[in-house]
């Protein structure tokens, strides 16, 4: 294709071609701290492209497309490439990835050990890892985290983080502008800004850590926490997970160790000030 | 050399998989992906040859197409279980069949839906019985249903509602409209059993099958998996068997088969360098658009040559039903959009 670049993000060598020079520059930007090696094969490759050839300037449109699609997934104006380019790379993981479990879920961790937030869009779980990720801890990613079969550590897919609507002030008041991508408003998911994660934590994407904390947020209500049992948290994560049915028999056997090895909670916090002091009790708790 | 010419050329063994450069993987593997070979791809290449990153993607390709197809064949045993107690007997078609008479093509072969054969006589009792047993019908649109059953080979697709998995119920392997019709009482009286007790089409009807599905029904979409199953299936029988390819003359013929049997082995030969014997070494000119056809995919894993690929969506409609019936199909299913 005519635009083109290379992410590395976590185990994954993506590979993204676009009709637009515009949101290759923007990922080109979001990704300039990112680890780059141009001769490692791609495992997955992104397609951002015009239906029809006058697309590409008559009312440009952005198709997703790539190894894995969507049948008749709307397309988004070219202002929101970027949000396409994003769309795309979860598609493929979600639907390609195979080398380990795969959950729907952010993720910290300090000293080695990781807390696993798995919930909804608006259960507030980007926002709880973003804000953790500027204190001290490591951002591991905000929307998938991955579990190695064999030896049921947590793997990190730090992407750029995809702050949402009054996620993005309440971020945007702790870091530096060169840490944020473009304002995208008013896309199909509210107003979306990207958040460029630590250069330490993007540095550290490799190192697997071991899960220490599975945690169900929800964002209103009163401070709560309640445990939970395994079998109720296997459960939860067989819909969490988008590949774990496909991994048969090994997707059962990491996915019984996991919910068998890590404590779990549903929590409920009014704001996100509550929210990091919960995951901190409940941490400290746990590693003890 | 683009991309689908380089995997045509590893899966053929022509070019060592150590000559890539790291770069070529990109195209080679988006290919490999949209023509459904990949985990053929990973089985047919040395780890040692290939860099560290492409040799992590194909034991990941191996490791899923196992475990999809021990799912194929879970699925293959409900199938069993639900119409073994009417008494009705099934034989297993395509990606299930492979895998469960234990065939090379089986190996990192990604198996879709469940594809079974069952007497015409049979096929209301197979029906009712997949029914009872949870399989539910995914169209609902009655001209699509009445036009599957009674024009088409198959009923319309059931799914099973617990396991979320499609089983496509066939009573032979062309459309009923179809210029070719198949002899499908012998197809179903001359399968043989494999060792795990189900029924599989006999080598020459299987091989007829696999050319009928990529020459004679449908566009040619994803060709160069069912070719490569045609390869190896007929280098497989034909290794066991010295008699192998003048028997599949014969079976060919009797089905009305033989020309979509040699164009397959032609078209084989010139992709995979499969064997062929000496009667069957011809070159037609027709070919040629065959081969574009299935080679029809840039770097990026894209559909190329429109033009090409409607020309010949345009002659699967054009060999499947009478022209009359063709401008009536035609006329509603464009009126209902």
């Amino acid at each position: 294709m005519r635009h083109r670049t290379r992410i590395e993000v976590g185990p994954v060598q993506f590979r993204i071609g676009s009709d637009w020079a515009a949101p290759i520059a923007a990922l080109d930007r979001l990704y300039a701290g990112y680890p780059r090696d141009r001769d490692r094969p791609a495992d997955a490759t992104v397609r951002l492209f015009a239906a029809r050839p006058w697309r590409r300037w008559l009312r440009p449109s952005v198709h997703i497309g790539g190894d894995y699609i969507v049948p008749d997934a709307l397309p988004l104006p070219l202002s929101m490439g970027l949000l396409a380019a994003e769309m795309g790379m979860n598609l493929q993981v979600a639907l390609g990835w195979r080398r380990h479990l795969l959950f729907h879920a952010s993720a910290v961790a300090k000293d080695g050990r990781a807390v696993i937030v798995s919930g909804e869009s608006g259960s507030g779980k980007s926002t709880l890892a973003a804000l953790l990720g500027e204190g001290g801890w490591r951002l591991m990613g905000d929307e998938f985290t991955l579990v190695d079969p064999g030896s049921g550590d947590a793997l990190a897919f730090p992407r750029a983080v995809s702050l949402k609507n009054e996620a993005i002030a309440e971020v945007a008041a702790r870091v530096g502008p060169e840490r944020l991508g473009p304002l995208l408003a008013g896309t199909p998911k509210g107003d979306i800004r990207h958040l460029i994660p630590r250069a330490d934590a993007i540095a550290a994407m490799h190192e697997p850590v071991r899960p220490a904390l599975l945690l169900f947020p929800r964002f209103g209500g009163a401070p709560a926490i309640e445990r939970l049992g395994e079998g109720e948290a296997f459960v939860r994560l067989t819909e969490a997970s988008t590949n774990y049915v496909t991994l048969g028999e090994a997707g059962f056997a990491a996915l019984s160790r996991f919910v068998r090895e890590t404590p779990a909670f549903t929590i409920s916090y009014p704001d996100s000030a509550r929210g990091m002091a919960i995951v901190e009790q409940l941490w400290a708790e746990a590693v003890r | 050399m683009s991309a689908v010419e380089t995997l045509v050329d590893l899966l053929a063994g022509r070019r060592p998989a150590a000559d890539l450069a790291p770069r070529e993987w990109d195209g080679v593997i988006g290919v490999a992906r949209a023509e459904v070979l990949l985990g053929t791809l990973a089985h047919r290449v040395e780890d040692g040859e290939v860099p560290g990153p492409v040799a992590w993607l194909f034991a990941d390709c191996r490791a899923a197409a196992a475990v999809a197809t021990k799912q194929a064949l879970w699925e293959a045993e409900m199938a069993r279980r639900a119409l073994a107690p009417h008494g009705v007997e099934f034989v297993l078609l395509k990606g299930t069949a492979y895998a469960a008479a234990g065939l090379a093509c089986a190996a990192g072969r990604q198996i879709g839906d469940l594809d079974i054969l069952v007497p015409w006589h049979d096929l209301g009792r197979a029906e009712n019985a997949l029914l009872v047993a949870g399989w539910e019908w995914v169209k609902e649109d009655a001209y699509d249903d009445a036009y599957y059953r009674r024009h088409m080979h198959e009923l319309p697709p059931l799914i099973h509602k617990a396991r979320d998995r499609m089983i496509d119920v066939h009573h032979t392997i062309l459309p009923r409209t179809h210029r070719v019709t198949p002899d499908a009482l012998a197809l179903v009286s001359d399968a043989v059993r494999t060792a795990g007790g189900f029924a599989v089409l006999c080598p020459t009807d299987m091989a007829c099958h696999c050319a009928a599905h990529l020459i004679a029904d449908g566009d040619l979409q994803g060709g160069l998996r069912n070719l490569w199953d045609f390869h190896a299936l007929t280098g497989e029988f034909a290794a066991l068997d010295r008699g192998f390819w003048g028997k599949l003359d014969e079976r060919a013929e009797m089905h009305g088969l033989e020309r979509a049997v040699h164009r397959a082995a032609r078209l084989a030969r010139d992709l995979y360098g499969t064997r062929l014997p000496s009667g069957w070494n011809s070159h037609p000119p027709g070919d040629g658009r065959y081969q574009r056809r299935l080679l029809a995919r840039d770097d990026w894993g894209r559909a190329t040559d429109p033009l090409l690929q409607q020309a010949f969506y345009i002659r699967s409609h054009w060999l499947r039903m009478p022209p009359t019936m063709l401008a009536r199909h035609l006329w509603t299913k464009w009126r209902k959009g």
